[in-house]
């Protein structure tokens, strides 16, 4: 026998989850359905965090304050990806971007889209590293973070 | 640091695509190859150690058990230590530790993958949190794409220099694996075949991109009694480091990456370095990605920050040059995850011991091994030396 002629045998292993979101991340997302992107202030250091944790990873101190921030940031950084992954819910090209929304601490990671995403030149022309974006809603709340649609460049 | 504790001998398989055995016996043979070259059985191992990638890699659950046979583990106290890309260095710390704290005089330290097995991308996408960022995913090349561009535009590198300096990495990487036999990608490429490369994540190609591989590792640590007893040439533990930083990306600053230069700082303390790019013999880095390996040489005190593409462009870092880095061909060549980070630390054994065969770096007597773990979250550093 060759070792051409080795066997491989297919297999998959699929499982189920239910994972829960937890008071901080529930309420997180119920302002997103009011269209609010609300953030937690540490009591401590004053960060403000986007997405928000129960306690900040710094201080470890629990954090009670929700405070809103803008809607409105600056790309920190992007990459367009025109490249399918396993169980991708959002269908290439997309671009994933990490934003500093006015008066939060932290990069939010969300997807630059509401142009023309077909030719990569003229995308690089539209989004650019310190440029300003903006929230795009979607119609209809489903509680996850899609209910941003995307973020499109501040013209 | 502990008691004193030497790396008396290391195995590789062959790396690249294994469709020609089983996932134990792939790990067999790196176990067996690093007991020979040891010169030591399995009743001289009092304890084992094993790490690879998540169990979606392989579809197999807690490896450990999948292995025990192939690692020489029955009837010996066995863990498992998983820590992502950087798993490889993380083993050896604990092969450090087990041994550093007298509790054991020989240990037996393995890492593996077998990635043509499964989907490494998709294994990569679960590592990221289920309700805020997963969504926006593109696997590791989507994350250290956005690294490099954020530290691009903060320490103002024109794009061509970028391009020009990252091209040059993969080009000297690919030439560096000819040397070595156990290298997975064996082709030698020019600055125009990555400039022209399919674009994976812009402006990251095909060739600034490691392949995956199918490999394992093995490594066996001795105290210094019995290294000294056994071992004409131990390559012996000066120090090591290992940081980690918040979970969610965007939280921490990946163009300065504190976990990388802290890691670094610590290790160095230990080993007494305080000029790494004089004192620094060889050095091999984890470098999945051209471009992230520039960020790397910054963290790791090499050249000042925003100053790597100059140092690229000058072949600081390439053979003959004033630090050779990644003489192996790196993990830009070859990319088993879970034993990647090992193979950095026995391919920096095998420097500073005079076995690396063509890929030695003439005279070698310290060496730093590295490896980078999850969402750019861990980095763990390791330096070896010829001298205790
Ligand atoms: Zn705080």
């Amino acid at each position: 026998m060759s070792k051409e002629e080795y066997r491989i045998v297919k297999g998959q292993v699929m499982v189920p989850y239910e994972l829960a979101l937890g008071r901080t991340w529930s309420e997180f997302y119920d302002y997103l359905k009011e269209e609010k992107i609300m953030g937690k202030k540490c009591g401590k250091c004053s960060r403000v965090l986007v997405p928000p944790r129960s306690f900040c990873p710094r201080c470890f101190e629990d954090m009670d304050e929700w405070v809103e921030v803008s809607q409105e940031g600056v790309v920190e950084t992007w990459v367009y990806v025109n490249m399918p992954f396993f169980a991708q819910e959002i269908k290439i090209p997309f671009i994933s971007a990490q934003i500093r929304l006015d008066g939060s601490d932290t990069g939010f990671i969300h997807q630059v889209a509401g142009i023309d995403l077909s030719d990569f030149d003229s995308v690089r022309e539209t989004v650019k590293l310190g440029g300003r974006v903006k929230a795009v809603w979607s119609k209809e709340k489903k509680g996850n973070i899609l209910d941003i649609a995307y973020f499109e460049p501040v013209k | 640091m502990g008691k004193a504790v030497a790396i008396i001998g290391t195995g590789q398989t062959k790396h690249g695509r294994r469709s020609d055995v089983c996932y134990p016996d792939l790990v067999k043979e790196a176990v067996s190859a690093a007991l020979m070259d040891a010169g030591i059985t399995l009743k001289d191992i009092d304890g084992v150690v094993l790490g690879t990638m998540p169990s979606m890699m392989e579809g197999v659950s807690s490896t450990h058990f999948y292995f025990a046979e192939a690692m020489g583990a029955v009837g010996k106290p066995v863990m498992k230590v998983e820590t992502c890309g950087s798993t490889g260095q993380s083993i050896g710390h604990c092969g450090f530790f087990w041994v550093a704290s007298g509790m054991a005089d020989i240990v037996l330290v393995v890492g593996s993958e077998k990635m043509s097995e499964g989907d490494g991308q998709a294994t990569m996408t679960t590592v990221f949190d289920p309700f805020f960022q997963r969504t926006f995913a593109a696997g590791a090349p989507g994350v250290f794409t956005m690294q490099s561009m954020e530290w691009m535009y903060r320490f103002k590198i024109p794009e061509e220099k970028g391009r020009e300096a990252a091209a040059m990495i993969s080009v000297s990487n690919h030439d560096n694996a000819m040397d070595n036999p156990y290298a997975h990608i064996r082709t030698r490429v020019t600055m125009d075949d990555v400039k022209n490369a399919r674009v994976i994540t812009y402006p990251v190609r095909l060739l600034d991109v490691c392949p995956a591989s199918d490999g394992a590792c093995a490594v066996v640590f001795a105290s210094e009694r019995t290294a000294k007893k056994i071992c004409k040439k131990p390559a012996w533990i000066k120090g090591l480091g290992f940081r980690g930083e918040e979970f969610f990306y965007g939280e921490s600053d990946k163009a300065i990456w504190m976990s990388a230069t802290e890691a670094a700082k610590e290790a160095y303390q230990q080993a007494g370095i305080r000029n790494p790019m004089k004192q620094l013999d060889v050095a091999e880095l984890y470098n999945p990605f051209t471009y992230q390996e520039m960020i790397f040489y910054e963290c790791f005190g090499f050249c000042p920050r925003g100053e790597a593409p100059d140092y690229v462009l000058k072949g600081a870092f390439k053979k003959g040059g004033q630090l050779p880095c990644c003489p192996s061909g790196g993990t830009l060549c070859t990319n088993p995850i879970g034993a990647t980070g090992l193979i950095r630390l026995a391919e920096a054994a095998l420097q500073v011991t005079g076995k690396a065969g063509a890929r030695q770096v003439e005279g070698a007597k310290l060496a730093l091994s590295h490896a980078m773990g999850g969402v750019d979250q861990f980095n763990a550093v390791t330096i070896l030396g010829s001298k205790l």
